[in-house]
């Protein structure tokens, strides 16, 4: 079942407190297979696993309707450091 | 009258693991008790279990070819490695996402141990926690140490 991207997103927004976010469709357009990712402190001090599957439950019933989704979690500070690297 | 009652209890243990997954899983909504044991069986048989869409020899999806790959660049023998292809069993493939409570395909389970999908395998690739994970689990040997400095006389 197609997924609108826009609802998506505010979906994401509404549910973590995002410093930033980058959403990605990867079935060109057809709203089927996104990669996401997310940065927040909520991911602080959690591991790579409790972080994603903390998401997986928070977008429980977009992520039943995709065909996929792939996710990369980063605090503000991961993702500065990803940035200037 | 005397109907005899099939019920589960009454089933004689079966003898392989994968005999078992292949079976018709019960899931429909909810993960039933004898399907939550079956793959509870499953996981714990081989040191690295792998439910994946395909076979590794032909996998049928871009996510879990990259986790075999990745496997196999870390040389996991074959014998310590045992994969199911969810695609043959649209049973096991509910009940596997009911079971590890985790909504993709592929997932990989290290003794017994929930590890994660492409996105968990790859990140832990580069960051080499997973070479880590499979030495400590002795799946794959520990790579050689450096020689220790000898002293000459």
């Amino acid at each position: 079942m197609p997924i609108d991207v826009a609802q998506f997103e505010a979906a994401l927004r509404a549910a973590i407190p995002l410093t930033a976010l980058e959403i990605e469709d990867q079935s060109s357009g057809c709203g089927e297979s996104f990669a996401v990712v997310l940065v927040s402190e909520v991911f602080e001090g959690k591991g790579t696993l409790a972080r994603h599957r903390m998401v997986n439950q928070l977008l429980k019933p977009w992520i039943a309707q995709m065909h996929a989704f792939s996710q990369k979690t980063y605090t503000p500070q991961q993702y500065e450091k990803l940035k200037d690297s | 009258m005397f109907r005899p009652i099939l019920n589960s209890s009454l089933r004689i243990a079966r003898p392989t693991a994968s005999t078992v997954v292949k079976a018709r899983l019960r899931a429909y909504r909810y993960l039933s008790q004898e399907a939550r044991s079956t793959i509870q069986k499953a996981i714990e048989a081989k040191p690295l279990v792998l439910f994946m869409k395909g076979t590794p020899d032909a996998p049928q999806c871009g996510f879990s070819r990259a986790v075999v790959q990745v496997l196999d660049l870390h040389g996991v023998p074959p014998e310590k490695l045992q994969s199911y292809n969810v695609l043959e069993d649209p049973e096991l493939r509910n009940g596997i996402k009911e079971f590890s409570e985790w909504p993709t395909i592929p997932q990989v389970y290290v003794n017994g141990e929930f590890i994660g999908g492409c996105d968990i395998l790859i990140g832990m690739h580069q960051s080499g926690e997973l070479e880590t994970l499979l030495e400590n689990s002795n799946i794959i040997p520990k790579a050689a140490e450096e020689p220790a400095q000898t002293t000459s006389s």
